[in-house]
Formats: structure tokens, C-alpha cells, sequence
């Protein structure tokens, strides 16, 4: 029984890192239809932000409040990552509205330069990120199941963000801006909506979700250059598993993808359990080939 | 001079064009070292990779991220052949590390090269056309296939590091002596191998160059540009993409098969993520939808590669971040695309001048 309920619990835990990082994902592909390879750097940038927030600590501010690092780090791995973001919707992204392929390839190529660049700056080894002394320790559940407050602390962040979201998207004048411009993009325009500033605006958001999780990646573990590119195809299958354009999609997407990582490879190892994990995402794709939830759509072609 | 005069004298020229680069790719081992001839024998096979992702992408608008592996799929084959004949009938070292006790049933094939050179094939051909079949079929398709072609490549690496007792790990396989009973290092194997390989690029774009001009090619083109006028049509894009899908799959293990002679290693790093995304820049480099610019984005890209790393290492990643960027956002037709550009400036000149002079414009002769 615990142990039934400790791999659940992992797999809750999986579900809302892969949650938090395809969030910022399912937000520049839903609306934008851009695939943000860069996406993975931007976490990578928002783990190193909350290592160099907390290196600032350490030698300038008293060893007291060193714990409350994290609170600082979160916003600001938001804002650099998003700062990021939102220079690169500015110079480069914008050319390539329409062309979902090319934005893959090209954004890649962005990754792999401010990969590149991560090493040069901060070394190819990787750096640990120190946790505030109140996220060590875990809550026990019962003999033999503990919770440890880390994860308990990025479900939170996740359902914080989440709700933000929610809030943003579908509660406040830009939010509807948003959702204007992803339904019909020319009517959106015509009544005098600047696509061009929604677009930029909801990339840099995105991104800054991305520096987010990176942020909370740097509990999980010490952190790389490469911190990104280990998720950042699983990101994407959850946003293929979950449907793009509704919230409700990426958070089933995400868990399903969580909950089947740990099932397979609780059952077989992590290398066949991956396997295991593709081929029921194609299986899941057999019977609904859109993902769990998509916008009706009467378009027969759409700019995919 | 008409229209058809001057498509006449461009396909002349064309095909002066590829006799020379032919001529000079046979003539290669008379002027390049030992060491350069054997590069340029592992970019060829590379290039034989990129005429089959050039026939999906190019021209069926197809992107697949995954052709590393089955490149991988192909090297394996090969190399699995090549560390049974090294070994003599004793088990390989990798198996003997790990604890492995007796060769695995499905290694038994491999002892026979025709065998392992049918599955190298054969293989990728079955593993695209499942992939195909799940996908196409349920008109899953641009950027949702690409996903899963790279999710591919992901499970694959992973599977291949993880039994490391079946498939020699991370270090891959590796320490092959001979091929048929020759050595591989002699000389006169290497330059049979070369050629070997040439005359397999040859092939293998002779073969594509009549898909693509065929009807074939032109259902291909239209699958491209409107699926769904094609689907209305009356004919089954599906079918086309996974046949399609499988050829360049099956040129892809092509090559990797070759390639294994030349490296003489085939490890998982060789096959992930970032060589399959590497494989789509040589294509987008040389020009997507030409098949002789797939061959020569291959060429230079790998060329520039080596020339490039062997001054500075740590560069490369920065130059090829760059080089990604600027051939999608601003040379999207490639090297050969910009050849055409330059040359369609030119001729757009001596057009006005000609008309200035008097003579009539081209256009109306072709009417006439």
C-alpha cells in the first residue's frame, strides 16, 4: 500500500515539474503556434538566475536571512527569463509566425548559443543551488511514506502558477486580448487589437514561466548548461498529449505523462519504461489524435 | 534566344555541372591524404543521409527529427556484423564486462554481412513505416510529427545506454579489425570502401532524382503545398507519406551502414538528439527541395565541421546556433537558393539590356 502510494505520489511529483515547463510551452504554441526549442535554455537560465540570487546573498547580506533567497529568486528568474524571452520574440520569433518548422529549428539554434554561452560564463561542470533550510526535511505521511518539502513546495508553486494563469487568461482585459488573437487572429486585429504587442507580450510570459520552473529545478538537483534539454522533449510531448489552446489540456497531459514515467519504470527500468511511455502516447493518439482537449475548430486547414 | 533555347543550355550546363563534381569526387583519392580521404568518405555517407531527408522534408514537407535513428539502426547493424568477425566467435568485450553469458538469440543473424546489410535497411524501412502507419493515418502531422520523431530519437538513445550488456552502452561499439576478412585499416580496403560508398550516393540520388521527377515526385509536391486538395483528389496522402517516410528511412540506414566503415565507431552520442537536429541543417544549408543541394549542404557543412573544430573546439556551438538562425529566418532556400537568386539577377540584367537595345522581350517569343 505505501508503496503503491509512494510511486504515486512521485508520479504527482513528476507530473508538476513537467507541468510547470510545459505550461510556458502550451502557452507560446497554443496562441502562437511557435515552437519554442529555446524553451529549455530559458529554464536553464532561470536555475542559474536563482544560483546567482543566491551567491548575492551569501556575500552580501547577513547569514540570517539567507533562507529567504528563494523568495527573491522565484520573481526573479520570472523576470530575467522573461526579459529574455521577450527579446527574442523582438528579433527573431516575429519572422516566423506561419512557420511552425522553421520556428522549431531556429529556436534551436538560439539554444544551442545560449548553451554555449551558460558554459562559457558559469563552466561546463554543474553548480549546486543550496535550498533554504525550510524546504529540507519532508512530512511523513505514514511508516514508510515521506513527502519530502521540496516537492510538496514545487506542487504548491505549480498550483500558484497555475492559478495565475487561470486568473490572467480568462479573468483580466489582456487575458481576453490573448484569447482574441488565438481564435481569430485578423478579427482580432480588425477591432483594433495590436496583435503585435499581445504576441510579444504573451511570448515573454511564457518564457518567464519557463525561467520559473528552472528556478524550481535548482531544489530538485545541482544544475548545467544542459539543465533544459533533458525535459524539453517531454514538455512537448505533454503538450501533444494534452491538446493545445485550454489550460485544463496541459494539466492532463502532464499528469498522464508523470503518472505513466513512473508507472512503466516502476514496472520495468528506466530505459524499456521509456519506451513503454512512447509507444502509449502513440496508442493515446490512435484515439484521439488532437490530445486530450482542443478547440473546435471548422478550419480544414490549419497553419500547422 | 527562347525560353526553351535557354532551359535547354541550363540542363546542359546542369549536367556538366554534376559530371565534374563526380568526376572530381572519383579523382579525390589522387590528391587528398590518407586522413582527409577517409573524412571525405564518412561525409559522403553523410550526404547519402540528407538526399533522404531531403526527399521528406524537401519534398514532402516532412520534418523528421529523428533520422539519427536510423542512421543508428543501420550503423548498429553493421557494426554488430564487424564485432562479430573482430571477435572470432567469442563473445564481444562489452557483453563479457556486463555480465552477459552467452550471445543474445537476435545477434545470431549478424554473423553473415549480407544479412546484416539487408537489416540495415530493411529495419529503419519497418520501424518508419509503424511510425507512419500510427501517425499519417491519423492525419497527425507538421510540427505534432516532429515531436514524436524526436521523442524517437530520445527512447532510442536511452535504450540503447541502458542495455548496456546487448548494445556496448554509451561507448557504443567499437574495435573492428576486418571486413570479409581484409583489414579494414589496409589501404586497399579503405579506397574500395570509398568508392564503395561514392557509387552508393550516386545511386541513391539517381533513385530519388527519379521519384521526384516522376508523377510520384509531383503528388509528393502537392501533399506539400495542400494536403487536403490532394485528399480531395482522390488520392491517399497517407500512403505517400509512409512509403516516403520509409524510403528516406531506409537511405538514412544506407547510411549509417557506411558510415560505420569509416568511423569505425557507432556509440548512442553519435545518433541523439543534436546530430539528428544536425542532419536537418545540412538539408536547410544546401537548400531544401533540391536534391544536389542536400548533397552539397552535407559536403561543406561537414567539411566547414571539421576544419572549423580543429581550430576551435569550443566555436562550433556558436557557429552552428548561428548558422540554424540565419539560413531559416533569412536563406530559406539554402546555398543552392541563393546560387539561383544570383544567378536570376543576372539574367534579369542582361534581360533589360537586351530590351533596351531593341530586341523583343522574351516572354513574347516563348508565346510564339
Amino acid at each position: 500500500m505505501a508503496l503503491v502510494l509512494q510511486q504515486i505520489l512521485n508520479g504527482l511529483s513528476v507530473s508538476s515539474i513537467l507541468l510547470l515547463i510545459a505550461l510556458g510551452l502550451a502557452i507560446t504554441f497554443g496562441l502562437m503556434k511557435v515552437i519554442n526549442m529555446a524553451h529549455g535554455e530559458l529554464i536553464m537560465i532561470g536555475a542559474y538566475t536563482a544560483y546567482v540570487v543566491q551567491g548575492l546573498f551569501t556575500s552580501y547580506l547577513p547569514e540570517s536571512v539567507f533562507d529567504y533567497y528563494f523568495v527573491i529568486a522565484i520573481p526573479a528568474s520570472f523576470l530575467v527569463a522573461a526579459l529574455f524571452g521577450l527579446v527574442l520574440e523582438m528579433t527573431m520569433i516575429r519572422y516566423l509566425y506561419g512557420r511552425p518548422l522553421d520556428s522549431l529549428l531556429a529556436t534551436w539554434g538560439v539554444g544551442m548559443i545560449l548553451q554555449q554561452l551558460a558554459r562559457s560564463i558559469f563552466g561546463a561542470p554543474n553548480v549546486a543551488v543550496v535550498s533554504p533550510s525550510w524546504l529540507n526535511g519532508g512530512l511523513a505521511i505514514m511508516p514508510g511514506l515521506v513527502l519530502t518539502y521540496k516537492r510538496l513546495f514545487i506542487i504548491g508553486l505549480v498550483i500558484v502558477c497555475l492559478l495565475c494563469m487561470f486568473l490572467y487568461i480568462y479573468r483580466s482585459a489582456a487575458g481576453r486580448r490573448m484569447r482574441a488573437v488565438m481564435q481569430n487572429r485578423d478579427m482580432a486585429a480588425s477591432l483594433g487589437i495590436s496583435t503585435r504587442k499581445v504576441d510579444a507580450a504573451t511570448f515573454a510570459i511564457g518564457a518567464g514561466i519557463g525561467g520559473i520552473a528552472g528556478c524550481a529545478l535548482s531544489l530538485m538537483g545541482p544544475i548545467g548548461p544542459a539543465l533544459g534539454t533533458y525535459y524539453i522533449v517531454d514538455a512537448f510531448m505533454v503538450v501533444v498529449l494534452g491538446g493545445v489552446g485550454k489550460l485544463l489540456g496541459t494539466v492532463l497531459g502532464a499528469l498522464g505523462m508523470g503518472l505513466a514515467n513512473t508507472l512503466f519504470e516502476s514496472l520495468t527500468d528506466a530505459s524499456i519504461g521509456k519506451v513503454f511511455v512512447f509507444i502509449a502516447v502513440i496508442a493515446f493518439l490512435q484515439w484521439r489524435p488532437t490530445g486530450f482537449v482542443s478547440l473546435r475548430t471548422r478550419a480544414l486547414d490549419t497553419s500547422d | 534566344m527562347g525560353i526553351t533555347e535557354k532551359l535547354a543550355r541550363d540542363r546542359r550546363w546542369q549536367l556538366i555541372a554534376y559530371l565534374a563534381l563526380a568526376a572530381a569526387l572519383f579523382a579525390a583519392p589522387l590528391y587528398l591524404s590518407d586522413f582527409r580521404l577517409s573524412l571525405l568518405a564518412k561525409f559522403l555517407a553523410f550526404a547519402i543521409l540528407a538526399i533522404g531527408l531531403d526527399l521528406l522534408w524537401g519534398y514532402t514537407g516532412i520534418l523528421s527529427l529523428g533520422q539519427g535513428v536510423f542512421f543508428g539502426i543501420g550503423a548498429y547493424c553493421m557494426a554488430m556484423y564487424l564485432k562479430l568477425e573482430a571477435t572470432g566467435g567469442k563473445l564481444p568485450d562489452f557483453m563479457q564486462w556486463s555480465g552477459v553469458g552467452s550471445l543474445p538469440w537476435w545477434w545470431q543473424p549478424f554473423h553473415y554481412l549480407w544479412v546484416a546489410a539487408l537489416l540495415a535497411i530493411l529495419l529503419p524501412m519497418l520501424l518508419a513505416a509503424l511510425l507512419g502507419w500510427f501517425t499519417f493515418r491519423n492525419r497527425i502531422k507538421g510540427v505534432y510529427f516532429t515531436i514524436l520523431t524526436q521523442a524517437l530519437v530520445i527512447i532510442t538513445t536511452t535504450l540503447l545506454i541502458g542495455q548496456q550488456g546487448f548494445t556496448g552502452g554509451t561507448n557504443g561499439i567499437t574495435n573492428f579489425s576486418t571486413v570479409l576478412g581484409r583489414a579494414i585499416s589496409q589501404p586497399s580496403t579503405r579506397l574500395a570502401l570509398y568508392f564503395i560508398t561514392l557509387l552508393a550516393l550516386i545511386g541513391v540520388f539517381l533513385l530519388c532524382r527519379w521519384l521526384v521527377t516522376s508523377r510520384f515526385g509531383q503528388v509528393l509536391r502537392a501533399i506539400r503545398d495542400g494536403e487536403n486538395r490532394v485528399r480531395f483528389l482522390g488520392y491517399d496522402p497517407a500512403a505517400y507519406k509512409i512509403f516516403v517516410f520509409s524510403v528516406s528511412a531506409g537511405i538514412a540506414g544506407i547510411a549509417g551502414m557506411l558510415s560505420v566503415f569509416h568511423v569505425g565507431i557507432i556509440a548512442p552520442s553519435m545518433i541523439g538528439i543534436v546530430p539528428s537536429i544536425e542532419m536537418a541543417l545540412w538539408v536547410a544549408i544546401g537548400g531544401r527541395g533540391t536534391l544536389i543541394g542536400a548533397v552539397i549542404g552535407a559536403l561543406a557543412l561537414n567539411w566547414g565541421k571539421s576544419l572549423f573544430s580543429e581550430a576551435y573546439p569550443d566555436m562550433w556551438p556558436y557557429f552552428m546556433g548561428l548558422m540554424l538562425i540565419l539560413v531559416v529566418v533569412l536563406l530559406p532556400r539554402g546555398i543552392v537558393g541563393l546560387a539561383d537568386s544570383v544567378k536570376q539577377l543576372t539574367f534579369r540584367r542582361s534581360n533589360s539590356n537586351e530590351r533596351a537595345s531593341g530586341s523583343l522581350p522574351v516572354i513574347r517569343e516563348s508565346d510564339g
